[in-house]
């Protein structure tokens, strides 16, 4: 469905997008995780040919950007990130207007279906001047759908809205995913990302992970396991380390830092392990580390490196 | 064709309802129209005229009145004045929709959901531009039409009503207005794409009007008269400048160019 091949766009001396390599599955809807400035904005924006790549290829629908670009307007839907509706409009004329421009066969149909679905049927004579934010990002959606997109682009569609909004937006994306609609997310809410996801790609300007919920929170869940030592000698770490379950093992501010899958079941062969070497165990502890956490990891390492 | 007509039937539901944009293209006219009918009028009711004799006017305007009486004369000259100022109307109301319906879209970031249509570049602009010429030139037609006629009505020489619709008058009317037209709806546009503000992009593209005010006053202070060949080589010069400004303006009209450069 979206295919990019190196995609790079360069502002003068600032590089939005490096070299971006990705496939989006039919039906998927796939999460574009990145902090702000990130170039989630730029990449949509390549991807629904409204502005060109600096290098690099990429297809939506099969269809070339910089070759089918009316092609691709035609068959993708955007909600841009800020809603963009004329506030002078009612809500009717506001889609109107644009299944005019999309060429939507049955206007006054498909304007009603979607004034419906998002209920906003009851004030589709109000100006969208007068609306609420939850309810412009309503009407924008609707907008978005007029011309019934494959795939649809999605720019941080919660990040404006009250948690109440929020939840009705996401509600309504996971009901779009029913539908079997493409779906590219781009959002700097893991949460967010993590729940209606199929796949999520952790972006920043570069591609740094791309997986299944299930997978990324595997890595991102890794487990720690604290011990608290009254001395960590450098021997402790060496024999934990050479136990077979564990992942890595080190020192950290005077405690002992164990990864490892399954502490529930390998936690007192560790201790087992220290105190018969004579260590005085105080305590032991989880160290959860959040989502968040490691996602803001892969995104400083990313500046580091 | 069909989503040029789209386009601009939308801009004119969204941009009359702005008050100001409603009362430049409402009340110009009725200005302009209204002062030339009273000034004929008076001059042309109380005999005040042969007052304002030959010695008042420019000695190089005699020549152009001809066959007319001193006092025709003076009446023609008076009003003749309101020809230029006339010719505001095809500068000052296009670039009043201009501004509001391309700075408004900016800032509320309306644009980019309408780029992201397969509507062409093109056929936006031209929406846009004709949304804001049509008013501009139609009143402006309008308003020599109901100018013309209330001449007649109040005319005392019909002599003076026929210098008042000859060819010089019809040929800046209906050419040279929307020659004007075009090129103040692509200044418009170019200042809008620099521009935050509708009202700030509205006063800088009034520049457009400079000419027009020194053509204008130059006429009173006497240093030239528009007669036939000048208008018809402002025209001419119209053309081009038209052309110049409409491929600069289709330029800055560009996808990429709107989203990324125009700050
Ligand atoms: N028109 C532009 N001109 C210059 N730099 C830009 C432009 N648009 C975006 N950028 C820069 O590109 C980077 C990515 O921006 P953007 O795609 O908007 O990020 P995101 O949507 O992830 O927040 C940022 O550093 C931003 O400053
Ligand atoms: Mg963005």
């Amino acid at each position: 469905m979206i295919e990019t091949q190196n995609l790079t766009k360069r502002f003068g001396d600032i590089l939005a997008v490096d070299r971006l390599t990705l496939k989006v599955e039919a039906g998927e809807v796939f999460g574009f995780l990145g902090p702000n400035g990130a170039g989630k904005t730029t990449t949509i924006r390549m991807l629904t040919a409204l502005i060109s790549p600096t290098s690099g290829d990429a297809a939506v629908l099969g269809c070339e950007i910089g070759r089918e670009d009316g092609q691709i307007r035609r068959q993708v839907g955007i909600l841009t990130e800020s809603p963009g509706l004329y506030d002078g409009l009612s809500a009717e004329r506001n889609l109107e207007f644009f299944a005019r421009l999309y060429e939507v066969e049955d206007i006054a149909e498909q304007v009603e279906r979607y004034l419906r679905m998002l209920g906003l049927w009851d004030r589709r004579a109000e100006a969208a001047g007068t609306f609420s934010k939850g309810m412009r990002q309503k009407l924008a959606i609707a907008r978005a759908l007029l011309h019934e997109p494959q795939v649809l682009f999605l720019d941080e569609p919660t990040s404006a809205l009250d948690p109440e909004a929020a939840h009705m937006v996401r509600e309504f994306i996971a009901s779009l995913k029913q539908e079997g609609r493409t779906i590219f997310l781009c959002t700097h809410n893991l949460d967010e990302a993590d729940r209606l996801c199929d796949r999520i790609a952790v972006f920043n300007t570069r591609l740094l992970a791309l997986d299944t919920p299930t997978d990324l929170r595997r890595q991102l869940y890794q487990r720690t396991v604290v011990f608290h030592l009254s001395q960590v000698e450098p021997r402790f770490v060496e024999l934990v380390r050479g136990l077979p379950f564990i992942r890595t093992a080190m020192e950290t501010e005077g405690k002992l830092l164990v990864a490892l899958d399954d502490p529930e079941r390998d936690n007192p062969t560790i201790v087992r392990t220290l105190v018969e070497a004579g260590a005085e165990v105080q305590f032991v502890g989880e160290l959860r580390r959040s989502l968040e956490d490691i996602y803001l990891k892969l995104i400083k390492e990313e500046h580091q490196g | 064709m069909d989503k040029i007509w789209v386009i601009m039937r939308k801009e004119w539901a969204e941009v009359f309802k702005n008050r100001f944009v409603l009362f430049t293209v409402a009340f110009l006219p009725l200005i302009l129209v209204a002062l030339p009918l009273i000034l004929l009028q008076i001059t042309g009711s109380s005999g005040d005229v042969s007052g304002l004799s030959a010695t008042d006017m420019p000695a190089r305007f005699s020549e152009l009145c001809g066959e007319m009486s001193e006092g025709e004369c003076a009446q023609y000259f008076l009003v003749s004045q309101f020809m230029l100022l006339f010719m505001l109307m095809p500068l000052a109301i296009p670039v009043t929709i201009a501004s509001y319906s391309i700075v408004g879209e900016k800032t509320t970031r309306t644009l980019e959901p309408v780029l992201a249509t397969p509507v062409t570049t093109l056929e936006l602009l031209a929406g846009k531009a004709l949304a804001a010429a049509i008013p501009g030139v139609s009143v402006t037609w309008l308003g020599f039409v109901v100018f013309a006629f209330g001449a007649q009505l109040i005319a005392t020489s019909p002599a003076v009503v026929a210098r008042l619709t000859d060819p010089l008058w019809l040929m800046a009317i209906f050419v040279v207005g929307p020659l004007l037209a075009i090129a103040s709806v692509s200044v418009a546009v170019m200042i809008s794409s620099r521009v935050n503000d509708p009202r700030v992009a509205e006063q800088l593209s009034m520049l457009v009007i400079l000419p027009l005010l020194a053509a204008f006053f130059g006429q009173i202070a006497g240093f030239f008269f528009i007669n036939e060949r000048l208008i018809l080589w402002m025209a001419v010069a119209l053309v081009l400048i038209d052309t110049g400004l409409l491929a600069f303006a289709t330029q800055l009209f560009q996808r990429e160019t709107i989203l990324t450069r125009w700050k």
